[in-house]
């Protein structure tokens, strides 16, 4: 950790002492241990990379909360992966303080801290989720996100709900090892990331959205300008002098929209954004638009019983094309996911993304069953099929792998 | 990549039929079955009118058909509505994978009720259809229907006799669903004529079953005027299984208001 976030880490932790002076009411230690073991069945592209990984998992959770319901979150990240050195990681996915109260006739609410915030409705793409970094080396879907230290502004209103974010310092995308499966050809040096911005990781990126409900429409419309989370790649040379990919963080503006019709078993999604200050794969600086939209449609009580059967549809969308950053530059996304209603919580999800200009195509298979009140198996799976040699994931053509995990919640 | 499923909604089957009405001021004869049916649902909602709101414990204890038991956790606030239909907030705390999930209703008395689901892992708030009413909530054998706010509207009502009910009388009357979607084609309730309690509820799915029984072994008033179950037992008979449903920790008159019950809210329930 640098001194700069120490630093930071520290000056949080004072604000968040702060309200712990009023009673506490409740006082709570929760969180997960989970064990994970990942096999790919091909034998690997880059030597030193093995065939399967075993990973441990702590994420404990405290919350301390006082009789005005105002609360204080501390939920640290651990995991040791028994392949990749960069995957054996922490983090401090949330560390904040949580005030909040009413004025006249409407609501505000106020986080400071390190949170996460998610934004969007898609399920293949979260497109328009710019607040957090991925933390890549979790997943390679990049669901799982980094803490990002913020000052968080709701204010709820008949209009609707306002929102204004201050993030004061940048977090750097998590890249595998050398002996990782799951990553580019070449190694990401990290060591050596740039910046666009003379700050650094200490520019300050700003954010803001409007949400609003009306009837069967939710819609979000937001706006950020500062450190792009989605690094470019330069070539570079490690102290061996072997080629290297080196990232570099821009400075970006984007404006998106995201918005979701809900009526009977229909979901109807849509997200779309407009970014400039970023260059795409000819390193040419354009502005462009992306997009994700698509549906959900869920049969209930399928095979005369419990079960739903949802039926999943989405397309993938870069304006940039041939010369996008992205993968799905032009996919369509189609799933079944089936859940049992048992008492088990029985789910599995199936699912394909299929590139529509390129052979690529990438299976994925999600499922989840609980074993008793504490303890959960799931079962992960992705494969890749058919990857182009022009397409962003070749190197990822060797790596198909299936994962088994249990988790011990208490 | 997780969508979730879970559709978790509040329980208030009491509010239903709760409600007040002196048996003197009934009007007398002339009245078809329908009209009676319809009154007794009325004058049960009205006699419950005014709670304004209150925060309840569930534990749900399911049962299968070899005796094997688990159990589900989780805290209702509900929000009085007139106007529209009420809302109402629900965070699980047990099984304990699933802890923090909250799920967040707001009402109709007509069209499809508005639900929102939290989902602490992603911290994602996510609109839910409503229109799996049928479906099982948390694997019980409690349905999402049997479990929303049960606005008069949605019903149609014929009153079918009067029986003994331990020392009380009953209403026997019938309900029919409007909404297609319903997983019922009626139920059948046994409502005491001294207080608007329900103590016994028949259910007849799709193929015209008697696919359920719920009864209610004991009720307690608050605030000398609004009745609730204590205990509520459902039993599937096609599958053997059953639900034993305990409310505990009652309390009416808590400072909620509309500001609690928002997708702003949602995502700090606990």
């Amino acid at each position: 950790m640098s001194p700069g976030r120490a630093l930071l880490l520290g000056g949080l932790f004072l604000l968040l002492a702060a309200p712990a002076g009023a009673e506490t009411i409740v006082q709570e230690v929760t969180g997960r241990f989970t064990v994970e073991g990942r096999y790919f069945p091909q034998s690997s592209i880059q030597s030193g990379q093995r065939e399967q990984s075993l990973s441990v998992v702590a994420e404990p959770e405290a919350y301390l909360e006082n009789e005005a319901g105002e609360g204080l979150v501390l939920k640290p990240f651990f995991r040791y992966d028994s392949a990749d050195a960069r995957r054996t990681h922490w983090d401090i996915r949330e560390a904040y303080g949580l005030f909040f109260g009413e004025f006249e006739d409407s609501e505000w609410e106020l986080r400071a801290g390190i949170d996460k915030v998610f934004w969007g409705v898609a399920e293949s793409r979260h497109l328009v989720d710019v607040i957090n970094q991925t933390d890549l080396v979790e997943s390679p879907d990049q669901e799982e996100k980094l803490g990002q230290p913020m000052v968080h502004l709701t204010w709820l209103n008949d209009y609707g709900t306002f929102e204004a974010f201050a993030l004061p310092y940048f977090r750097k995308r998590t890249f595998q090892g050398r002996a990782g499966r799951l990553r580019p050809a070449l190694h990401v040096d990290g060591d050596q990331t740039a910046y666009e911005s003379a700050a650094k990781q200490h520019h300050l990126d700003v954010a803001a959205r409007y949400g609003k409900n009306i009837g069967a429409l939710d819609f979000g419309l937001a706006w950020f300008e500062g450190t792009n989370r989605n690094p470019a790649f330069s070539l570079g040379f490690d102290d061996q002098g072997s080629p290297v990919l080196v990232p570099f963080y821009e400075q970006m503006r984007q404006v998106s929209l995201d918005a979701q019709v809900t009526t009977g078993a229909w979901l109807l999604k849509f997200e779309s954004f407009w970014r400039d200050g970023e260059r795409d794969a000819a390193q040419l600086e354009t502005d462009y638009l992306s997009l994700v939209g698509g549906f959900e449609y869920t049969l209930y009580g399928v095979f005369g019983g419990d079960a739903d059967l949802g039926m999943l549809m989405e397309f993938l969308y870069d304006g940039r094309d041939e010369r996008a950053t992205v993968v799905t530059e032009e996919d369509v996304f189609a799933a079944l996911r089936l859940a049992f209603n048992d008492e088990a919580s029985t789910d599995i999800l199936f699912g394909v993304i299929q590139d529509l200009d390129k052979p690529t195509r990438t299976f994925f298979l999600e499922a989840n069953r609980r074993l008793s009140d504490n303890i959960t198996l799931g079962i992960e799976g992705t494969g890749f099929v058919n990857v182009d040699q022009q397409d962003g994931q070749f190197s990822l053509r060797k790596d198909s792998f299936v994962q088994l995990d249990l988790t011990y919640h208490y | 990549m997780k969508p979730m499923t879970r559709r978790p909604v509040a329980l208030f089957l009491a509010v239903a039929f709760a409600a007040a009405l002196t048996l003197n001021a009934l009007p007398a004869a002339a009245e078809t079955p329908e009209e009676k049916g319809l009154r007794i649902a009325l004058e049960a909602e009205a006699r419950d009118k005014g709670y304004g709101n209150y925060t309840a414990d569930q534990t749900m204890i399911l049962r299968n058909k070899r005796g094997q038991e688990s159990e589900r956790n989780l805290r209702i606030s509900v929000l009085e509505n007139e106007a529209d239909g009420d809302k109402s907030l629900i965070v699980f705390n047990r099984p304990r994978d699933v802890k923090g999930t909250a799920m967040l209703t707001h009402s109709h008395k007509v069209e499809d009720d508005d639900q929102w689901l939290f989902l602490p892992a992603l911290k994602r708030v996510k609109r839910i259809s409503s229109s799996n009413k049928a479906g099982s909530f948390m694997g019980s054998e409690f349905a999402y229907e049997d479990m929303t706010s049960q606005e008069i509207e949605k019903y149609t009502y014929r009153w079918l006799r009067d029986e003994p009910c331990g020392e009380m009388t009953c209403w026997v009357s019938e309900r029919a669903p409007i909404d297609k979607d319903s997983g019922y084609t009626r139920q059948v309730s046994w409502v005491d004529q001294d207080e608007y309690r329900v103590w016994k509820v028949e259910y007849y799915d799709r193929k015209k079953l008697h696919l359920k029984t719920l009864t209610v072994p004991s009720h307690q008033q608050y605030l000398d005027k609004h009745w609730r179950a204590d205990e509520m037992q459902m039993v599937n008979h096609l599958t053997g299984k059953s639900t034993r449903l305990i409310w505990q920790n009652y309390s009416f008159g808590t400072d909620l208001d509309e500001n609690d019950f928002s997708k702003v809210s949602l995502k700090r329930a606990r």
